[in-house]
């Protein structure tokens, strides 16, 4: 545990970094038009389909896939895999900018983002609703994030002071920082209780609060996998595979677990019938269903842990598989009536793309001018 | 470290114990209709498709006609009918009109008919249970559903919510808000009806007590198709007139509809063929509002999981914080 971190250095204006302030600035032209024309200016968005794709990816997908630091908080703080060390503060690098980009995402999509404040007044908040716990912890969750990650930035400002104190208060925020998603991931599939007939039978379920927070734990490790192992190819570091090989040893049980409730239920239910029917949403749900039994059946075999190849495509897998449920389930099945499609505006598109290209820029800047990624020995 | 990890399952285990057991899963009461609870019954066997409450409900509610050039071109006149084609962050109030396949648009068509569509003033609303921040409230005394746009942040989690898809969103205003019908209230604080129940000439719109209307729906359920009937004007206790009953199908809806509904609706044709969404007769804020008030009944479950949680993270950051204090006794050394 005693492992150091360091700054990677380098050069930060890559080509690659400039393509993604290209993105980046295209996003901020369709943002202009977006505060200044309104929301169906830059977006397909209707009464029907009032969540689109930057609710679905930015808000449910995104942090999801920003998961990686509340997983590998839950196995090394509760389950006391000290070994992972090495890979936290990676983990909760992504974590902090996709919570932080959702986040910022959520003030583009609300209409009236000026009052946005009003979800923390005790006269407006609604306790019934399940959009409100995901406000308030969402908000919370970034907070805590940008605490837990601060050790990185201080260490990289020499604020040895104020960083000594942090260590010794850190446990409680580690604690909260792992209660929140908990709390927030199952209820982002709460929130679609309420929408009742619109979301398709084959995701419309009392359990979705737990099926939701099975993927996003699972899409958490895959994330930290995936990641590790691109990092490692295009920052040109040693692969870390004997602890990705022991964390993906994890994806496959909690799959198990998930593809058991998942089929089980639509079973108990009886909703499984909707596979028979006419359309696309039985091969979605397929889809799904198949690229997790793909990683199930890769990650299962212990020597298939050890091949990063067979890590790559499988986490990919995972987190595909994860984000591909989330899609379906807010976007690509749900069904407000007859005469209501929905497909995402070039507008739309280019504004997540940026987002996106933001995290990564984000992501480049902080591994190589913070102490991020763990030294080399 | 192991005991640390029993530890900590004992205390997970202690807390869900305690969590399950203060909080036997119960589903939350249905709402009930408020005894002096107003609404409307619309009857498509009365309506003639006039409009002319669409065009009240704009004037009522300081929103503009909309022009559309091919209607007012087939009517000759400009601005007598709103050009809206449905519901929209434009319009409270529509009048549609449904024709089976294959038939002739004709009014004696026993297939054909109108349909009004605006809020329902749900008993149990499922937008009130979704809204965040409570910019949808129901009065009361009254059970109108009314929307306060100083508290509304436009997350349109309310439109996901509706069952009947009423809520709209001004997406092309930069400031935008969430219209609906409000029932007039307004107009009801001021003792006068609804305006689209005031302009109805058919009685087809009618205002009154919901308890009232349900009654008077059973009573056109009743009726015998061809026979005379009267008919009450703009609201209930009021003029009336005299008529030919149609045909009803045998259905007051609303009266069950995702809990109940202060809109009430009869017609000569199924309300699946009219539009109308296939809602259960439970709304689906009740479910919503089970799960998380059972999950998170006191905060006591998140707050023994919290407690478990700090505590492991505490056991498991000593190294953390002694290796850190060695770090720092040396970096101090070298300083020196």
């Amino acid at each position: 545990m005693t492992e150091t971190f360091r700054p990677l250095g380098g050069k930060l204006f890559t080509r690659h970094f400039q393509f993604m302030g290209v993105l980046v600035l295209i996003a901020g032209y369709f943002l202009i038009r977006r505060f200044v024309f309104g929301i169906g200016d830059v977006s397909n968005l209707s009464d029907g389909f009032p969540w689109g794709l930057w609710i679905t990816y930015d808000v449910v997908t995104g942090t999801a896939i920003a998961c990686g630091g509340y997983a590998m908080a839950l196995l090394v703080y509760v389950f006391n895999r000290g070994q992972f060390h090495p890979m936290i503060r990676a983990a909760l690098l992504t974590s902090v900018f996709g919570y932080t980009l959702a986040g910022a995402s959520i003030i583009v999509d609300v209409g009236r983002y000026w009052q946005l404040y009003n979800v923390f007044l005790p006269q407006y908040i609604n306790l019934n609703s399940v959009m409100l716990e995901v406000a308030l912890c969402v908000t919370l969750y970034t907070l805590v994030l940008w605490i837990e990650f601060s050790p990185a930035i201080l260490e990289a400002m020499k604020a040895n002071r104020l960083l000594r104190f942090l260590r010794h208060i850190l446990f409680f925020f580690i604690g909260v920082g792992i209660l929140l998603p908990t709390m927030h991931q199952s209820s982002l599939g709460s929130l679609l209780l309420i929408a009742g007939y619109k979301v398709h039978d084959l995701w419309q379920t009392t359990i979705i609060p737990l099926l939701f927070l099975i993927t996003a734990i699972t899409m958490g490790y895959g994330i930290v996998v995936f990641e590790s192992l691109y990092a490692s190819v295009n920052l040109g570091r040693k692969l870390e595979t004997p602890l990705l090989a022991k964390i993906s040893a994890i994806i496959p049980w909690l799959l198990i677990v998930y593809l058991v409730l998942r089929i089980g239920d639509l079973f108990v239910t009886g909703n499984i019938r909707a596979i028979a029917a006419p359309g696309p949403e039985p091969f979605l749900f397929l889809a799904e269903v198949a690229l997790f039994l793909c990683a199930i059946i890769a990650l299962a075999d212990k020597h298939h842990r050890t091949r990063p190849t067979i890590l790559f495509w499988s986490s990919l897998a995972v987190v595909l598989g994860g984000a591909l449920y989330r899609f379906d389930a807010f976007m690509i099945a749900f069904d407000p009536g007859p005469g209501w499609h929905y497909f995402p505006a070039v507008g739309e598109m280019s504004i997540t793309l940026g987002i996106v290209a933001f995290e990564i820029m984000a992501y480049l800047f902080f591994v190589k001018k913070t102490p991020i990624l763990a030294a080399e020995h | 470290m192991n005991i640390d990890r029993r530890q900590f399952f004992k205390v997970m285990a202690a807390g869900s114990a305690v969590a399950v057991g203060a909080s036997p899963v119960q589903a939350r009461q249905c709402k009930a209709l408020p005894p002096d609870a107003i609404g409307i019954l619309y009857d498509a066997n009365l309506c003639i498709g006039c409009k002319a409450c669409e065009h009240a409900c704009k004037d009522a509610n300081d929103m503009p006609v909309s022009s559309n050039g091919p209607i007012d071109q087939a009517h000759g006149v400009v601005g007598a009918w709103d050009g809206d084609d449905d519901l929209s962050g434009r319009t409270m109030n529509k009048i549609k009109a449904y024709v089976a396949e294959g038939s002739r648009t004709d009014l004696d068509d026993p297939e054909a008919s109108f349909i009004k569509r605006a809020c329902m003033h749900c008993i149990d609303p499922d937008c009130i249970s979704a809204c965040p921040v409570s910019a949808l409230t129901k009065d009361p005394f009254t059970g109108i559903v009314s929307y306060n746009p100083d508290a509304c942040i436009g997350c349109r989690y309310c439109q996901l919510a509706c069952p009947f898809n009423i809520p709209k969103f001004q997406y092309d205003k930069a400031f935008p808000q969430i219209v609906k019908c409000q029932l007039c209230a307004p107009r009801i604080a001021e003792g006068e009806i609804p305006a689209c129940c005031d302009a109805c000439p058919t009685g087809a719109s009618l205002f009154g007590r919901v308890e009232d209307l349900r009654e008077e729906g059973h009573r056109r359920l009743a009726m015998q198709p061809g026979e005379r009937e009267e008919f009450p004007l703009n609201q209930l206790g009021g003029a009336t007139r005299e008529a030919e009953a149609q045909s009803y199908y045998p259905h007051l809806y609303g009266e069950k509809e995702s809990g109940g509904t202060q809109y009430l609706m009869v017609a000569g044709v199924p309300f699946d063929k009219l539009g109308m969404p296939p809602v259960g007769e439970e709304s689906r804020a009740r479910l919503s509002e089970t799960l998380q008030h059972t999950l998170y009944k006191g905060m006591v479950a998140p707050g023994l999981l919290l407690s478990g949680l700090v505590y492991a993270a505490y056991q498991h950051t000593r190294d953390e914080r002694d290796a850190d204090h060695a770090d720092h006794l040396e970096r101090e050394q070298d300083d020196d």
